[in-house]
């Protein structure tokens, strides 16, 4: 379990770092915290020629307010993100997604951009950035572009992102006065990746009526996942209500998961419609809290 | 004096640790007035070296001009190998050596040597280290690079063109068995490799006329050790004095040490293999050979320089042998009572493309399952089987699950079917404390009659029907049920297997400073052997625990011995480390009685001394004795049986002890998700004399944690065409500090008849009835009717859908 040969560059500018992703292209690969990368590259599985180390790249690493939500720099770990003081006040569901993500030690390295780049369709952090309506900033030397989930994550461990592009920072709006929120997960082991999970934001007018609703799911499908006709369920109803078993039955109804070594598709089913259930009482409950 | 040493307590610890020291240094204290340190709670002393990263396993092992091994790996589960061409590979930058069969000079390039004959093994196959037109599994080693760094090794893999003719693998145990099945070896004409079977009194008779009989259909599936240190060599040969000196993580040191000289032609003398700290052992690494340990002194030799290969996780995977998987028929003969009138069981064991290690696994299988009960017609038949799979051998537990796991589920099934409680129906079958010994009427692992030396079943079930609370756990139940919570109680009781022969052996030695050196053939696994064996010493020579120093695993320092397995350290080595004692205690007495011009009789030895009773101003020390007990003129006498304050000796158990005990668990289940988390878990335990309780005390939570992951986590999954899917730990997954409670132990102390210090075994005591006490609270908790393991989410909820199901009568067998 050695990688293969590869040249390795640690940029200390961000500058820096594109015109390596721009002079190599798909032989290049970046390295963030390398909780996915360096296991694939011991066992030969990711054989890039050009290594771009963007730990010593200090601005890539912020969490900072903006219009009223969150910029958050690609670099920034998941362990800074869960108990950051901001985080926690403005986008609370993306620091409960944070703490579902393995263990301490791992979060200590693992980065929010790392994960979002690599798009494993069991991590956490896809399904939560799509129910926050995060939006992405990709840079080259070419310039920069924002994009929205729906246009980022592409696929099975795909982005939008093109060889000489780097994710550099996410944007996240601030969770609504009238919003709860939940993240749920359901994994073998404390820590593992999600056998199904989901993200929940719900916004309940002043009777309990539910007037938006944002449901992703994680560890289902190629990617993040979204049910419209589970979200439309629940408009104007009450919540808890009837709707949320109702909810669950159509989240069942409209899952293709897989199969794997440590779940069946009907397994990923039923825990999918299940998990949606817990989110949207525990969404709820958030949202009357906060009044 | 105490303040003092509290003076000296290390910085970093923290407050409750400080106060634990302190008690400690007062238990020392209280030592050097002459109590005895066999059966305290003794800090190991192996610890500060180990825990501050001061160990030495094999990878720390760096020798001056080192190269480094990789090893090429069949990515086929059968195939036939057409061609191999190494000359790119041998062509690279910093590659020293590419070796093939081809390159092996005989015996090196045969069947690798067969341990542990039987007489029904008919087909006794093991590999060759280098395949030699065959592959058996995925990661049967083909070829073997060695270079100047292992990343270079590893490219050089990459350069090595084999052209495979795949061939159709067998990797389904039943079709194995069958007549169908592909031939994992072709000229053995069948895939059985032993058929063996084992009958006591008379089956036919007790089922024909049984009142009850109930079958079941029992699996368990293939689980690896995963040893934090995965296995390694390191092999250094001096070409001039022909000396082989050999780092192995094995089990086994002198075995290996014996086995390499006649495989490479030198004297025993001449080979020394060193096993030193070893980072678990667990049953794998009593295998031998593995290719490597062949390969790597082989390269040494050759190349004139030092050799390492360290076997990484992925490699671990495939290539360290594996365990577990078994299908059982199982039936149960009982009167309207519930008591037992016969068991019959027949059932295949998987043993992988190979079977170098014999039928240990399946034998003790056949022979644990009786466990605490009287049995009065037992039938129990198996077949080894191979498939094209990783090779099979004895695992922590070694069978002795699967065994317990059957017998615990037919328990159940009885109680259930009969309307008598689970306890009460183990409670009527027990065997009593005073039919011990009890001939079970089985031959056992060793070729010896299996006869319980001891033991009190009935203590071990109250005391844990006690402290799990089983008489109000009814109303416990139903409470949880109200607020809505899933819990089951489960039960299991059994009897290990330990302390088999031949043979271990101990030498002491006093030097003239008056320290205490000590060497064991045993090598150690992180089991706290340094620490037990020195409590007997000091207990012996009446010196502090810490004035002794043991060696273990190195064959320079003592060469007969067997290994670490089958629970046997403590009992066997632990034993010859009595008598070494023994002997060297009555020497001191001998010479001191010279010295001091007293009878024997009138001495005494405490505190590093040995003075006259009732004048302890006249003394000498343990190391004047010494001293005088090698003297540089003069003669010594003749009754001191040669010089120095020095003794060896073996000690050889007529069979096996066996320790006993139940464990019981609480499990909370989630019945949307089929989540389980183990609320509590409740070990009794009965092995015999305790030396170190808090050394059982963590020999039995870590047991518990492998049977945790082995009833709920861990299962090696293999496709259809033989490639194992489970290759790293994301896929294989262990229990972690969050799945494993902190088990509740409770002892009871039957003294073992069979050796000088009443010991039994309990190295795999924590991991033994697991399973079953799982399969049984789940059962309790969902109704279910659980005949697998392992389990996972996934499997509970689908069982727990079809208990749920109003569908066909599901006890049609009764």
């Amino acid at each position: 379990m050695k990688p293969a040969p590869f040249e390795y560059l640690a940029p200390r500018r961000r500058l820096e770092a594109l015109e390596a992703l721009s002079e190599y292209g798909v032989e290049a690969k970046a390295l963030a915290g390398g909780q996915s990368l360096v296991p694939l590259l011991a066992m030969r599985l990711a054989r890039p020629a050009v290594l771009v180390d963007l730990n010593r790249i200090r601005d890539l690493a912020f969490i900072r307010p903006y219009n009223g939500g969150l910029a958050i720099g690609a670099m920034t770990r998941q362990r800074t993100v869960e108990a950051h003081r901001l985080v926690v006040a403005r986008v609370p569901l993306l620091a409960e997604a944070v703490r579902c993500i393995a263990h301490p030690q791992i979060r200590a390295r693992g980065t929010i951009g790392g994960s979002l780049a690599h798009a494993d369709p069991s991590s956490e952090l896809p399904a939560a950035a799509a129910a926050l309506d995060a939006h992405f900033v990709l840079a080259s030397v070419r310039g920069e572009r924002v994009l929205n989930s729906e246009q980022f994550f592409t696929g099975y461990l795909t982005t939008a992102l093109e060889p000489d592009e780097l994710l550099t920072e996410v944007r996240l709006p601030a969770l609504l006065p009238d919003a709860g929120w939940a993240f749920v997960e359901i994994a073998r082991r404390h820590g593992d990746f999600a056998l199904a999970g989901v993200a929940a934001v719900l916004r309940l007018d002043g009777d309990g009526r539910c007037t938006e609703a944002q449901l992703v799911f994680t560890g289902v499908g190629p990617g993040p996942v979204r049910i419209p006709q589970a979200e439309q369920a629940l408009l104007g109803q009450q919540v808890p209500g009837p709707s949320v078993a109702e909810m669950a039955r159509i989240v069942q109804d409209n899952l293709d998961p897989p199969t794997d070594i440590h779940a069946t598709a009907d397994y990923r089913r039923h825990a999918a419609g299940v998990l949606a259930g817990r989110a949207m009482l525990q969404a709820a409950n958030r949202t009357r809290e906060r009044r | 004096m105490c303040a003092a040493k509290t003076l000296l307590l290390p910085f970093w610890l923290d407050i409750p640790q400080r106060s634990r020291a302190i008690r400690q240094a007062v238990v020392l204290e209280a030592h050097k007035m002459g109590t005895r340190w066999f059966g305290e709670r003794i800090r190991r002393v192996e610890d500060p070296r180990l825990l501050t990263g001061r160990g030495s396993y094999v990878d720390d092992i760096h020798p001056p001009n080192l190269l480094h091994g990789a090893v090429l790996r069949s990515p086929h589960a059968r195939a036939r190998v057409v061609r191999i061409d190494a000359s790119k590979a041998r062509a690279m930058p910093g590659v020293a050596a590419v070796y093939t069969h081809a390159d092996l000079p005989p015996p090196l390039g045969d069947p690798l040597p067969r341990l542990i004959p039987h007489p029904t093994l008919i087909h006794h196959k093991t590999q060759v280290a280098l395949a030699a037109d065959i592959v058996r599994h995925v990661g049967e080693p083909v070829a073997f690079v060695v270079a100047e760094s292992r990343y270079l090794a590893e490219d050089a893999l990459e350069a090595i063109e084999v052209e495979y003719d795949p061939l159709p693998a067998v990797v389904d145990l039943e079709t194995a068995a069958g007549p169908d099945g592909p031939l994992v070896h072709e000229d053995a004409g069948t895939n059985v490799a032993a058929h063996y079977t084992q009958r006591v009194g008379d089956p036919e008779g007790a089922f024909a006329s049984a009142p009850r009989v109930f079958r079941e259909r029992i699996r368990m599936d293939r689980g690896t050790a995963a040893s934090m240190e995965t296995r390694g060599v390191v092999a250094i040969w001096d070409g001039r004095m022909r000396n082989l000196v050999i780092y192995d993580s094995t089990q086994s040191p002198i075995p290996i040490r014996n086995g390499l000289a006649r495989l490479f032609g030198l004297p025993q003398n001449n080979v020394r293999v060193i096993a030193p700290d070893v980072g678990g052992g667990f049953g794998p690494k009593i295998m031998m050979f593995y290719p490597e340990e062949i390969l790597v002194p082989l390269a040494a030799m050759r190349l004139n320089r030092p050799v390492k290969w360290i076997e990484d996780r992925r490699e671990n995977f495939v290539a360290t042998n594996q365990e577990r998987e078994q299908i059982h028929d199982v039936e149960i003969a009982v009167d309207g009572e519930g008591r037992i009138l016969g068991v019959r069981t027949v059932f295949l064991h998987d043993a992988g493309a190979y079977i170098a290690y014999g039928l240990i696994v399946p034998i003790v299988a056949s022979t644990t399952l009786v466990g605490p009960y009287r049995i009065p017609n037992y039938h129990c038949e198996f077949k080894a089987v191979f498939t094209n799979k990783t090779q099979v051998s004895p695992y922590r537990g070694a069978g002795r699950p699967h065994g317990v796991f059957i017998m615990e589920r037919l328990m159940d099934r009885v109680a259930r079917e009969l309307g008598v409680d689970r306890a009460e129906v183990r409670r009527r079958n027990l065997i009593q404390p005073d039919e011990f010994p009890y001939d079970t009427g089985l031959i056992y692992q060793d070729n010896a009659p299996l006869i319980y030396d001891s033991g009190n079943y009935p203590a071990v079930l109250e005391k844990t029907l006690g402290m799990i609370g089983y008489a109000q756990w009814p109303q416990q139940q139903a409470e949880a049920r109200r607020e809505g919570r899933t819990l089951g109680l489960g039960l299991a009781l059994y009897v290990e297997g330990t302390g088999i022969g031949p043979y271990e052996g101990c030498r002491i030695t006093v030097e003239p400073t008056g320290k205490v050196f000590a060497a064991t053939s045993v090598g150690t696994q992180g089991q706290g052997h340094f620490t037990v064996f020195a409590q007997i010493i000091a207990d012996a020579l009446g010196v502090d625990v810490r004035d002794v120093t043991v060696t273990t695993g190195d064959t320079a320092a003592f060469g007969w011995g067997t290994g670490t397995f089958a629970s046997r350290s403590a009992v066997v080595a632990g034993s010859a480390v009595a008598l070494a004692g023994q002997a060297v205690r009555e020497k001191a007495l001998t010479v001191a009685s010279g010295l001091l011009e007293a009878s024997t009789d009138d001495l005494e030895l405490a505190g590093g001394k040995i003075f006259v009773r009732g004048a302890p101003a006249r003394s000498v020390t343990l190391g004047e004795v010494a001293t005088a007990a090698n003297p540089l003129r003069g003669t010594i006498p003749k009754e001191w049986e040669g010089p120095g304050l020095e003794a060896a000796r073996y000690f050889a158990p007529p069979r096996g002890s066996f320790a006993g005990g139940c464990h019981a668990a609480i499990v909370e289940v989630d019945r949307d998700t089929g989540a389980v988390r183990v609320e509590r878990y409740v070990v009794v335990h009965d092995c015999g004399t305790v030396i170190n309780p808090m050394i059982l005390d963590g020999q039995i939570q870590g047991g518990v944690a492998q049977g945790i992951g082995g009833a709920l986590y861990e299962r090696l999954v293999y496709d259809e065409d033989g490639q194992l899917l489970t290759q790293t730990f994301m896929d294989y997954l262990l229990p972690t500090a969050a799945e494993v409670p902190r088990a509740e132990i409770g002892h009871v102390e039957t003294p073992s008849p069979l050796n000088p210090l009443g010991v039994k075994g309990a190295g795999e005591a924590g991991v033994i009835p697991a399973a079953a006490v799982f399969a049984s609270a789940l059962d309790d908790a969902l109704g279910t009717r659980v005949a697998e393991m392992p389990l996972s989410h996934s499997l509970l909820l689908e069982m727990l859908r079809g208990a749920e199901a109003p569908a066909e009568d599901r006890s049609v067998h009764s």
